[in-house]
């Protein structure tokens, strides 16, 4: 028997995309395959590695805990929707950048969605706050050390950004 | 002069694309087009015969266009998987069939395949397959192996695949000359390498020009093409292996042809469509790689100074169900074990023996954690028997500087001696004990216990053979904008090699960093090399890509000279601009580019200066006999033998006397890999290395139960670390020794982090507690039980 397949409509990154999807596909999957956004990636597919983490709503969520016909009428943002207009990277991703937050790459985007929500909530983290800010997510290269030191400076940037003028902001 | 790159903490240019998430991982190919997607069947049991598989009315399933288990194979597909690094004392060396063939000997093994639309239906229809087993029992763990009175294989007598010894000396006439001695038992569990991607494959074969391209999250891309090619039975210039961006490796992704790394490439080939495969975690768990298992036994001599006069050790390597990696982890544990000392007399003697559980293959370390914990354990029981600072009964056995080349007598992993080429150990020791505050530390300690408070102070040291051979070799083209491009064959999974690597050309050449783009593990840009495995890639690679780069600027300066009317010796080549030393005469690299290529034709403004009636002596060809067209170096580093970096670690840990909770207080490095290439990289090496070391030590071990189950399959389970698990900070200081063996000077640096925890942490759990910690990893209820046993027996 077909599966049957319901039309929904996802907002991501600003853009509204209109599919076709069975009730049982994972937010992450449809964002990868049938969105075609294959930066957010799945390394557990059991809400414990944080590394298909998005923002649903300004909230971090596990994209691979929740359907997609869920997630309609959501403001969903991916790792591609944290870079600037213009194109330049956003604090967050010019952080790890300076940091060395990153080797593989694989986990990245979850941090950098993570840190982005984190960051709203608590925009001057001590060194123990930017710790709690990502101890939900895993890495299996850096060790964290610098993934902290990522964070600090990711307050920093993003401090300067918005004490910036709007009109000189990118 | 252009800033020499090689030394700098340079940003990686890899990032940009990770950091917008256009990364490109396995499981992102082909996304957008017309790709299926294949499930694989695993065996539920760890030791069955299989009676019956029904696949019938799979594919009726809507959605699934092919179902295959080994009946199905044909060829070279329904052999065993190849033995990939045979050995003599590999006596009985067996691998797994891509689909299992009567028989299943560990949970995860492969049985069924299937392709289908997405990934949900192919699951569904694996759901639908119906295996009848005929159970057997399994053989979990190396009591269980050792007592053989189960096989795992009918024809494998004690469940013993090879027995291999070693000997420098008599080292048990030593033992029994010596003036003391000591027996010590000592263990280590099971762990995994655990990248946060897993394996996957994909697969496009082109009919139009018979042409198969594959795309595998590996770190052998030509290891895997010419396991694809033997096995579809294809010549090997019609298979494409591409690695696209690797979510880390650590071991695991070196061991090939894994199963789906045949059977996707076959059934792309099979329904002419682009076929996919993307490991699940729990299938990681169960179907990948495991490490680390082993059971060891020491015997040594020691005179009063604590000089280890002879040493005898036997152990007992776990190497699952199948052994296509060969000895490699336990002859690096037999040789590497002797870390940077020079016991009197060395014997040592391994049995690698089969049990029904996920075989085993390197996981970063590949066998040195467990050699350096043996030998490091050893070091402080000879301390604690003769009353001695567990420092200075290091210092009594160390090499010492004016002892390289050291030759330890014994033969490594790639068949070659095991001679150290440099080192400075007791400098490494100096460093390291002033980087932990050794000497401080008894103050510290007296400081804790007056506040009710329990700590101890652990070092352990350790040398690593890096960059084996057998060779790698890098292409350097200049192209004619001047954009320069470099490619090995030698894969990566996050090491910044396109940074590294870009360091290394821009320096050779003269030309700008931003101007370098290098690819790495793609066979249709270098289609000769081994991979990326026991901290190689900087040596092996990095020294073939400075040889490769030479030979492009030799070639750059002659074409110059020529056009300069100048001598080659009088130019200089600074930000890709060729020049006559202290003149104005200058040409750029990329039109040297395109006067190395004669031309018929014209097909823009630069290129009219390379036509035939504007370059070359007309009394001469216009490529010289010994010469080729382009700008283009190409050339091989191959070592006689290893280079040995090494390296010291120190931990203070603070025991809960009560909870015996382990918390750390202080961690501190100290590394020797030669000149570094770019610190901040072997920082981020060095961090992550210690991470999972810890994570070793502390937290992560295989949980088998008796039935070849593995209970703790998922990141639930398994206690892989978040940031609150690791030292939040590790003091690192570097000595820089140079290798004599390779051009740049460079050693290793990969694997380093990770060697020497489990000695360093039993080293200070067992000071902080006062009793041998003789079994690692130690979780704090390990730690209770300990202790509680010790309460009863006293």
């Amino acid at each position: 028997m077909p599966e049957e397949l319901h039309e929904v409509r996802l907002v991501v990154n600003g853009d509204a995309y209109d599919v076709r999807l069975p009730a049982r596909r994972l937010l992450s999957d449809a964002l990868r395959h049938d969105l075609g956004l294959t930066g957010t990636h799945v390394g557990c597919e059991h809400g414990v590695c944080g590394a298909c983490t998005v923002l649903v709503d300004g909230r971090p969520t596990r994209s691979c805990l929740m359907f997609a016909v869920s997630a309609v009428d959501c403001q969903i943002t991916t790792v591609e929707g944290l870079t600037r207009p213009d194109g330049s990277l956003g604090p967050v991703q010019q952080a790890f950048l300076e940091c060395h937050g990153l080797q593989c790459g694989f986990c990245t985007p979850g941090f950098l969605t993570t840190v982005t929500a984190g960051l709203r909530e608590q925009p001057a983290p001590t060194e123990d706050g930017a710790r709690e800010m990502v101890a939900g997510n895993l890495c299996r290269c850096t060790g964290y050390t610098n993934i902290v030191r990522s964070v600090l400076r990711a307050a920093e940037l993003a401090g300067l950004d918005s004490a910036r003028p709007p009109e000189a902001g990118g | 002069m252009t800033t020499k790159l090689f030394g700098q903490k340079i940003q990686r240019v890899e990032d940009q694309r990770f950091l917008r998430g256009d990364g490109r991982y396995v499981d992102d190919i082909g996304v957008g087009q017309d790709v299926l997607h294949a499930a694989v069947l695993r065996s539920p049991h760890a030791h069955a015969r299989i009676v019956d598989i029904d696949v019938s009315g799979v594919l009726d399933l809507e959605g699934v266009h092919l179902v295959w288990t080994h009946d199905d194979l044909t060829g070279p597909m329904a052999d065993p998987l190849p033995l990939l690094i045979p050995h003599p004392a590999l006596t009985h060396g067996r691998t797994q069939f891509a689909l299992a063939r009567d028989e299943v000997n560990h949970v995860g093994e492969a049985i069924a395949f299937v392709v289908a639309d997405d990934r949900y239906v192919a699951e569904d229809a694996v759901a639908s397959i119906r295996v009848e087993y005929d159970l057997l029992p399994p053989v979990v763990g190396i009591d269980a192996a050792r007592e053989a009175s189960r096989l795992v294989h009918d024809d494998v007598p004690g469940n013993l695949a090879a027995r291999l010894e070693q000997e420098n000396g008599d080292a048990r006439a030593a033992i029994a000359a010596s003036p003391h001695t000591l027996s010590l038992d000592l263990t280590v569990e099971r762990s995994a390498s655990m990248p946060l991607e897993g394996r996957g494959t994909v697969a496009r074969w082109d009919p139009d020009v018979g042409r198969m391209t594959v795309w595998t999250s590996t770190q052998t891309s030509t290891g895997v093409r010419a396991a694809v090619a033997a096995k579809l039975g294809l010549d090997l210039g019609q298979v494409d292996v591409v690695t696209p961006d690797v979510g880390g490796g650590f071991g695991v992704k070196i061991n090939h042809p894994w199963p789906e790394e045949l059977l996707v490439p076959l059934a792309a080939r099979t329904v002419g469509r682009i076929v996919k495969f993307t490991e699940d975690r729990r299938e990681h768990f169960i179907s990948s790689a495991h490490e680390r298992g082993q059971v060891h036994h020491v015997e040594v001599g020691y005179d009063d100074d604590g000089r280890v006069l002879g040493l005898d050790v036997t152990f007992w390597h776990d190497n699952g169900a199948y052994i296509p990696y060969g000895l490699i982890v336990p002859i690096i544990t037999s040789t590497q074990l002797l870390g940077p000392y020079k016991p009197g007399a060395y014997r040592v003697v391994f049995e690698s023996l089969y049990t029904n559980t996920v075989m085993v293959t390197p996981y970063r370390g590949a066998g040195r954690p467990q050699g350096c914990y043996v030998m490091e354990r050893t070091l402080d029981a000879i301390a604690d028997a003769l009353g001695q600072d567990r420092t200075d009964v290091r210092a009594a056995n160390f090499i010492q500087p004016d002892e390289f080349p050291f030759d330890q007598g014994l033969i490594f992993q790639d068949g070659r001696e095991l001679e150290y080429d440099s080192g400075d150990y007791p400098a490494s020791l100096a460093k390291l004990k002033d980087l932990i505050g050794w000497d401080e530390f008894p103050r510290f300690r007296e400081e804790m216990a007056a506040e009710g408070r329990r700590v101890g102070i652990g070092l352990a040291c350790y040398v690593e053979g890096t960059g084996v051979g057998p060779y790698e070799g890098a292409h350097v083209h200049v192209e004619t904008s001047g954009k320069v491009k470099v490619a090995t064959g030698l894969t990566t999974q996050g090491q910044g090699h396109a940074t590294v690597f870009a360091q290394i050309a821009a320096d050779v050449l003269g030309c700008r960093f931003e101007d370098v783009e290098v690819v790495t593990g793609d066979t249709r840009r270098m289609p000769y090399a081994v991979g990326t495995f026991a901290s190689r890639a900087a040596v092996m690679s990095g020294s073939a890509v400075h040889l490769a780069a030479t030979r492009a600027r030799e070639k750059a300066l002659r074409i110059a000279a020529d056009a300069l009317e100048a001598s080659p010796d009088d130019l200089e080549i600074v930000e890709g601009v060729v020049s006559v030393r202290g003149t104005d005469t200058s040409i750029d690299l990329g039109t040297v580019a395109v006067l190395s290529n004669p031309l018929r034709y014209a097909f823009d403004e630069a290129s009219k200066a390379a036509t035939q009636f504007s370059v070359g002596d007309p009394g001469k060809p216009p490529v010289a006999e010994d010469d080729e067209p382009g700008l283009e170096g190409r050339d091989f580093y191959s070592p006689e033998r290893s280079t040995f970096a090494s390296g010291m670690h120190a931990v203070i840990v603070e025991t809960d006397p009560d909870t015996a909770e382990i918390t750390i207080l202080k961690y501190a490095v100290v590394h020797d890999c030669g000149p570094l290439i770019n610190p901040m990289i072997v920082e981020g090496q060095i961090q992550g290395g210690v991470a999972q070391g810890v994570a070793g030590a502390l937290l992560e071990r295989m949980a088998y139960d008796e039935s070849g189950q593995l209970l703790n399959a998922s990141f639930m389970d398994f206690l892989m670390p978040y940031v609150t698990e690791v030292p939040a900070r590790i003091d690192i200081d570097h000595l820089e020794t140079p290798s004599p063996l390779n051009p740049l000077g460079i050693k290793g640096a990969g694997e380093a982090g990770v060697i020497p925890s489990a000695a360093v942490f039993a080293s200070a759990i067992s000071d902080a507690e006062g009793f041998p910690i003789t079994a690692m990893p130690i979780s704090p209820s390990d730690l209770f039980d300990l202790r509680e046993r010790r309460k009863e027996t006293r």
